[in-house]
């Protein structure tokens, strides 16, 4: 096999606010052979997208080519004439973007855009164009796509669009595929269908891919060898197999043990520390700060990379001693509720968006849309962990919003303990207000960014226990080491902290209250997996500690599985099934919990994804029957679309909403 | 969309009216006493009211007044009690002759200008025309009309720097005294706008799918014609018209500073005589002027963005 | 590559205006501007002590001549020295200005933080007589009031503040809109925090920084309506020296005597240039870029 793409000794730079240059790539080797897939892996900053785009011999503004080359089928991509490069990207070199969504020019029909890639990138005659397009578009497995031709990028959906820059890709028959997070940002059953189309094209036109990603899931689903990316350079390269089931290097060790799995009820791992900024890796090792077997060698020599003997390459002196210490995959057991006072309880909770018109209003009538989320009944027990889980548009946060009184539901009742919650904030007690506290996804947003962390902090502080001066400092520090940070972060700006650290404030925050129930919000979603694993391990150790009751929602099953005693599965705002953890993700389950655990993407070679039902996304509940009908892959008939599915209990605490018998789901 | 857009516009117009009529009411005295001052009494005020129908109630005269506007009669003005419609005829079509002169000059310059600055930016093309236009759209208008009329008319001898046609002559006639005014009125305009259009072509430069149309290998200027312009320029419509509007209150100055006989210099005619009807009038004209510009503005946007449209068809 | 700043001291309020000193002063735009501003204010302060002439003091025999050892900069129709009116020309500018923009940021601001937390249709029908405001000219709406009240700085001063304020109002509320939409904003409203404290603490604190350019804005078109009221007659009544006013006493004689033009054109045009050059670096120090906004 040939060598397609082949990256030598590259590095990448920009110029920092002193004038000194800061390496974001050091020193990369890569070489990608035709027909090979090969996954970029790392967290966030660890350069994975710049190599991908430098193969391109493209370089975001501010960055600068400080050394080595890129060669694309033997032509050098960094000495190529601007016509020249034109002629290539986008023809035998194509990418696949991370946000299609953004990456569609907003004014051109998706039509006009295919048709530009043909008429630069094939031999087609102009004719030919139109029917070409469509070809394409029923290749990447559109439904209609003479009708998708004619649409502006925003009327598809997040999915569709995904699979209108795949089919752009291969309107220049291009040897070699460059993918940036192509799945991330989407549902899990639509990334499960968008990976197995990456496959199959790959397979059939035999083209070479780059699959850049975050998620050891999809890399094990597409990748036959995977580079592993840290601080800029590769510390770990192998096949796939190798490095997700004995990696050599302590940092993909550490990266595979940060990952919750679904079929392990243990709390993943946790990485400490965080990578050096560019330039700040100092003359040994970048990892060694975080490294649980460093020695001193580690801190003033920078380890190579070699081929190692146990299989692979890898950047590490003691690769071997890694391989052996492999021992601790799982972290500590998850703290499990027991007991049985009730502390939240919601009754027929329904909540609506659509607002009546004005012409409605003055009929005295009500909207003929149904609610956005109807019909939710359950109770949560003291102590007790209960995860939400759905996709988007679900109505899971909704749901938390309602319960902090910040969206005031159509109808039903919130208990919590054993007083009725009025609807709103305004109209809630300061004692009520003070047990419920919420914790959004996005710390970047949810914290003031003109307030230190000390002002963050003080506020509940002042507001439910009047606190002040000395006093209120020391809680406040004090509030600041249970979430494991040290006092001297009392006086930074959100914006001193990073990704991980503001969320563990946002969290202070919210004990700060004293809460009997916390409501988390994806408290994860925008955070990489290692700083993920720590927060769980954070909320998990505040749960033993002041036996908080959580209400915690997360699109992500394996995040979800790890820390709930019980699981709720929502679709469309309407609930298809509860029950404990272990009896919704094993045994009969609703049509619906089958799709999604099915499309779960395991960082395992050997796993593979069932995709039961296909990937359209709602915009909207239908009125009558059961909420999944469009899609469930097990639809009896009429009676789905027209009856509302009875309740069936399995188990004791388990329910599902479903009109298949029990057997009938149970023989599955 | 549509429909409540033209209906939001009306809306404007009509507070607008209000806040006219309103305010002349408010203001000590009545259109009579302001405009004969001391001679204000006995049967020079009375015929005065009389003509002006001061003596109904005022809901009374605002129905008259406002009802009037709409058949296109605006009344009669205090000073020589002639028909404000005829008054305002010429001088509004010698405004508007003055706008577009300057508007089909200085739009196509400073969108070419602000697409060139933004794509060149921060290199010497951009720095030279970005500071230029920081001192053309600050400096004063009768500040840079008098530059102007020293160096050009003064010195150089090149063009006229005072209009002496009348109000009522033909468009032809006003070449090529209307130069030097529209060159004032242009140089803020043309600044104004293509700061806007830099700044938009900066950011959508900026935007993924720029990056993405590189890497599919679309030439450069493709690239900048079919994938930046339509959506950098969609947002300057807004703003160029909101600068348009604004500007009316600049060529009441230019207006002046030339002796150029259009609805500014009839304005502060009228002002200075206090000759209150006529105020009225002109401003109900400009600000209809101005609710229209606006108006058209946001359907061209509405017409020009696929979202805006689908958003129109969907109805809000 | 986010930037992380290394010293966590630097979190006070007064600090964080001094870094952002720092930061305009280190703009080419900003170092200009700030120093342009500077000198005028500094002029403006200390001028009737420097001027060498007495500015009603006119002379029949030296009508417009030119710049002479005497006379730096010539004298005027009346025979009375320009430079000294030069000088003296910009204090009743600035002095209206600065008072009135305060002002017009302050009640603008407030209303329009006010209406965009409030919404609805109470909101919609403010708005509409906000445009209805707006699409009258300034100068005749401004105009209107000069000719019924006078002249004095007690009419231009809450005048130029009503109409100036008018357009914050809308400033105002788009910025709090972008920030009421933010978690942390329903985060203090979830812990139950009075509707007060959300705004003095939560909300102002980010919307600040909008109006801070908005107000350096405001000021400059300010300075630029004051002086074509001079220009125009109806601003500083004589002798009193200001820019506009001579400009237009200068203009007739132009042809023959453009020094006494020139003198305050310069004076007039670096102020307005300076306020903008700083407004602009302001903008780029705070992060809000300025040109996208319409000059309303």
């Amino acid at each position: 096999m040939s060598t397609l793409i082949d990256i030598r000794d590259i590095s990448v730079g920009f110029v920092g606010r002193d004038g000194r240059t800061r390496e974001v790539l050091r020193n990369i080797d890569l070489a990608v052979d035709s027909g090979e897939c090969v996954g970029l892996v790392g967290e966030s900053g660890s350069g994975k997208s710049t190599l991908a785009l430098a193969a391109m011999g493209y370089l975001k503004r501010g960055l600068r080519l400080l050394n080595g080359s890129a060669t694309f089928n033997g032509t050098d991509i960094f000495a190529q004439s601007r016509q020249e490069l034109e002629r290539i990207r986008g023809g035998q070199l194509a990418l696949i973007p991370q946000n299609s969504g953004q990456s569609l020019t907003p004014t051109m029909r998706i039509g006009a855009q295919l048709h530009e890639a043909l008429r630069l990138h094939s031999a087609l005659p102009a004719d030919h164009h139109a029917t070409k397009a469509i070809e394409l578009l029923g290749h990447v497995r559109l439904p209609d796509p003479k009708a998708i031709v004619t649409r502006f990028p925003h009327e598809l959906s997040g999915g569709q669009q995904q699979r209108v820059a795949i089919a752009m890709a291969l309107a220049g028959e291009p040897k070699a595929l460059l993918l940036d997070e192509p799945t991330t940002g989407l549902d899990v059953t639509t990334q499960a269908h968008i990976l197995e189309l990456l496959r199959d094209i790959a397979a059939e036109r035999g083209m070479a891919m780059v699959y850049v990603s975050h998620d050891l899931g999809a890399i094990a689903r597409v990748c036959t060898r995977v580079v592993v990316m840290y601080a800029g350079e590769i510390v770990l390269e192998g096949s796939t197999r190798h490095v997700l089931k004995s990696p050599t290097h302590p940092y993909a060790q550490g990266l595979l043990a940060s990952i919750p799995k679904l079929d392990c009820a243990a709390l993943p791992i946790a990485l400490d520390g965080r990578p050096p900024a560019p330039g700040d890796a100092g003359a040994g090792c970048a990892f060694a700060d975080r490294c649980a077997i460093v020695q001193d060698r580690c801190r003033s020599v920078r380890p190579q990379l070699a081929p190692s003997e146990i299989g692979g390459t890898v950047r590490c002196f003691l690769a071997e001693e890694a391989k052996r210490q492999k021992g601790r995959t799982t972290g500590a057991a998850p703290v499990r509720y027991s007991g049985d006072d009730t502390m939240l309880d919601l009754d027929g909770l329904s909540i609506s968006y659509a607002k009546p018109r004005l012409l409605e209003q003055m009929l005295g009538r009500g909207t003929n849309v149904p609610p956005t989320v109807d019909d939710i009944s359950i109770s949560v027990g003291k102590g007790e962990t209960l995860g939400l889980v759905g996709e988007s548009g679900s109505g899971k946060s909704t749901i938390l919003k309602a319960i902090a009184g910040l969206l005031p539901p159509a109808g039903g009742a919130v208990t919590a303990g054993d007083q009725p919650l009025p609807h709103t904030v305004e109209q809630r007690h300061p004692s009520q207000l003070r047990q419920i506290q919420l914790i959004f996804q996005n710390p970047d947003d949810s914290l003031n960014p003109r307030h230190t962390v000390s002002d963050i902090l003080e506020q509940p502080l002042k507001l439910y226990f009047g606190l002040s001066g000395n006093k209120l400092r020391a809680r406040s520090a004090e509030i600041l080491e249970r979430v494991r940070l040290g006092a001297h972060y009392l006086d930074r700006l959100p914006n001193q902290l990073s990704g991980g650290e503001k969320q563990r404030v946002a969290i202070a925050r919210a004990f700060a209250a004293g809460p009997e129930i916390v409501l988390c919000d994806e408290v994860t979603s925008a955070l990489d997996v290692s700083v993920q694993a720590a927060i769980l391990d954070l909320l998990n150790d505040l749960k033993k500690t002041q036996g908080t009751t959580y209400i915690f929602v997360s699109h992500d099953l394996a995040v979800v599985r790890v820390l709930s005693d019980r699981v709720a599965v929502l679709y469309q705002g309407r609930l298809c099934e509860i029950g404990q953890t272990h009896q919704v993700f094993g045994g009969e389950s609703h049509p619906y919990t089958k799709v999604l655990l099915g499309a779960v993407l395991e960082p395992d070679p050997d796993a593979e994804p069932t995709l039961a039902a296909d990937d359209v996304v709602e915009r909207a509940p239908p009125e009558r029957g059961c909420p999944f009908q469009r899609r469930c892959p097990r639809r009896l008939g009429a009676i789905c679309d027209t009856d509302a599915p009875p309740w069936q209990s399995p188990a004791t605490g388990h329910a599902i909403r479903c009109h298949i018998s029990l057997e009938d789901l149970n023989a599955d | 969309m549509l429909m409540r857009r033209l209906f939001l516009g009306a809306i404007t117009v009509w507070i607008v009216s209000v806040i006219i009529f309103a305010g002349v009411e408010v203001l000590p005295g009545d259109a009579c006493t302001a405009f004969l001052e001391r001679e204000a009494q006995g049967k020079l005020l009375e015929n005065c009211r009389e003509t002006q129908g001061l003596n109904r109630s005022a809901a009374e005269r605002y129905f008259d007044w406002a009802s009037g506007a709409l058949r296109g009669d605006l009344g009669v003005s205090a000073n020589g009690q002639k028909s404000i419609s005829e008054l305002v005829g010429n001088r509004l079509r010698n405004s508007l002759l003055l706008a577009l002169c300057a508007l089909t000059a200085g739009v196509p310059m400073a969108i070419f200008l602000g697409v060139v600055t933004g794509l060149q930016r921060d290199k010497p093309v951009d720095l030279v025309f970005s500071t230029t236009a920081v001192f053309a759209m600050t400096i004063p208008e009768f500040v840079s009309a008098t530059v102007l009329i020293l160096v050009f008319s003064v010195w150089l001898g090149w063009l006229p720097g005072i209009v002496l046609t009348s109000a009522g002559s033909p468009v032809s006639e006003f070449f090529p005294e209307i130069v030097l005014p529209v060159i004032v009125l242009g140089m803020v305009m043309t600044a104004h706008i293509l700061r806007m259009v830099r700044s938009s072509v900066i950011e959508v430069m900026a935007g993924d799918y720029i990056q993405m149309a590189i890497l599919k290998g679309v030439p450069y200027w493709h690239i900048v014609f079919r994938h930046a312009l339509p959506n950098a320029l969609l947002p300057a419509i807004n703003v160029v018209a909101l600068t348009i509007a604004w500007l009316l209150g600049g060529v009441v100055v230019i207006e002046v500073v030339f002796n150029y006989p259009g609805l500014g210099r009839m304005m502060i005619d009228a002002i200075s005589d206090r000759d209150l009807p006529v105020v009225q009038a002109i401003a109900l004209i400009v600000a209809t002027v101005y609710v229209g510009v606006n108006l058209t503005a946001d359907l061209m946007t509405m017409v020009l963005n696929p979202r805006l449209r689908t958003h129109a068809l969907r109805g809000s | 590559m986010t930037k992380i700043a290394t010293t966590p001291a630097e979190n006070t309020r007064l600090q964080r205006s001094l870094g952002v000193l720092r930061d305009v002063m280190a703009r080419p735009s900003g170092t200009i501007g700030l120093t342009l501003v500077a000198c005028h204010l500094i002029l403006a302060i200390i001028s009737p002590w420097i001027v060498p002439y007495d500015y009603k003091a006119m002379d029949s025999l030296l009508m417009l001549k030119g710049p002479s050892g005497a006379h730096w900069l010539g004298t005027d129709h009346l025979g009375r020295d320009v430079l000294t009116r030069v000088l003296l020309g910009g204090r009743e500018a600035l002095l209206v200005t600065g008072i009135a923009t305060p002002i017009a940021v302050i009640w603008g601001g407030l209303l329009g933080i006010f209406f965009g937390l409030v919404g609805g249709r109470l909101d919609e029908v403010f708005m509409r007589v906000v445009d209805a405001f707006l699409s009258l000219p300034w100068i005749l709406k401004m105009l209107v009031l000069i000719v019924t009240f006078g002249t004095g700085i007690e009419v231009l001063i809450p005048t130029l503040a009503f109409f100036y304020g008018i357009p914050v109002i809308r400033i105002a509320r788009a910025a709090t809109h972008d920030v009421v939409a933010r978690d942390f904003i329903s985060a203090a409203r979830a812990r139950g925090h009075g509707r007060i404290t959300v705004i003095s603490r939560e909300l102002l604190p980010n919307v600040l920084d909008t109006l801070m350019v908005e107000g350096a804005m405001r000021w400059s078109w300010m300075l630029l309506a004051f002086s074509s009221l001079s220009f125009l007659g109806f601003g500083v009544s004589p002798p009193k020296p200001d820019w506009g006013l001579m400009i237009a006493d200068a203009r007739g004689f132009m042809s023959f005597a453009p020094w006494g033009v020139l003198g305050p054109v310069i004076a007039l045009s670096s102020l307005i240039i300076g306020i903008n050059l700083t407004a602009d670096a302001l903008a780029k120090a705070l992060g809000i870029d300025r040109a996208q906004k319409a000059p309303v």
